[in-house]
């Protein structure tokens, strides 16, 4: 039995303004279908116990959630260890529907940064808005990081939660990381 | 700075999180049209000064294809609406005549 390992296995910092957590193995499912069909939103509920969030959203509960990605597309969130059986149970209520969902754990990582400057830390990465009256719990966003894709939403106050291709890990801890350095706060928000 | 408003997701956002995608309402000629048409079809390209019309693509977002009508001197954008259409929307080409009256662009004005 082969040992699954995240990008980073794990990876911790927080030398700095902000601290910088890899979490490790999130199950991930990509749902992509038509999102007003009942059948489709069933099948996203179904598993990971929350609704179906509206546009530009996400309804996270620790490690399970449902994030809108676009207007065609769920990412689906649960334990690792139950993403094979998830799918499976997706697939038989999706039979006969057009739709797609497709296991993506293994394709991406995701960080969790956290402290009163992680707004700051991830407004100097990404093109977003991120004033506390601006970026909200509960809003989900997908943009960019520097050079990279990414999406991140708030799991609970001062504490981001991000997800980017597992091939961009070691990219996206080190801009973290630079962007929390000691002594780099600007005290925007 | 060009912001543009993705009319998929709603994201309003600065041009990097977007890719341009050249110029918008193009009419294929295929195979069977004649040489010239192929040729302008190919290679012809608007290259005005003021009103303009472009597909983008929201690419570090939703993903999805759009067209924007903008001001290429001052970065103004007039709208942006829906990649399933081949023509501008009316309330779009209003909007450009209230703000730059007696524009045109190819057989628009």
């Amino acid at each position: 039995m082969s040992n699954p390992l995240s990008a980073l296995n794990g990876a911790t910092w927080s030398d700095g303004i902000a601290s910088v957590v890899e979490v490790p193995m999130q199950g991930m499912i990509t749902l992509r279908g038509d999102l007003s069909d009942p059948v489709i939103k069933a099948a996203a509920t179904a598993v990971a116990s929350v609704d179906v969030p509206g546009q530009g959203h996400a309804n996270c509960d620790d490690s399970r959630g449902i994030c809108w990605m676009s207007p065609d597309e769920l990412l689906v969130l649960c334990s690792y260890e139950d993403v094979a059986a998830n799918l499976e149970k997706m697939q038989s209520t999706l039979d006969g529907v057009h739709s797609l969902c497709v296991d993506v754990s293994d394709a991406r990582a995701v960080f969790e940064v956290s402290g009163p400057y992680a707004r700051e830390v991830l407004a100097k990465l990404a093109p977003v808005d991120l004033a506390p009256d601006q970026f909200t719990k509960g809003m989900f966003r997908r943009t960019r990081m520097a050079q990279v894709p990414a999406a991140f939403w708030l799991q609970d106050t001062d504490c981001f939660r991000i997800i980017c291709f597992r091939s961009h890990a070691q990219y996206v801890f080190d801009l973290l990381t630079v962007a929390a350095q000691k002594g780099s706060a600007v005290d925007l928000f | 700075m060009l912001i543009l408003t993705c009319p998929y997701c709603g994201v309003t956002a600065e041009e990097t999180e977007f890719h341009a995608g050249g110029e918008a309402h193009l009419k294929r000629f295929g195979p069977g049209s004649s040489d010239e048409d192929f040729e302008t079809y190919l290679f012809m390209r608007e290259n005005p000064k003021g009103v303009h019309f472009e597909r983008w693509r929201h690419v570090y977002g939703c993903g999805k294809w759009f067209h924007a009508a903008r001001c290429t001197t001052t970065l103004e954008v007039f709208g942006t609406y829906s990649a399933q259409v081949t023509e501008p929307p009316q309330e779009i080409l209003d909007t450009i005549s209230e703000k730059r009256p007696g524009w045109a662009w190819r057989d628009l004005a």
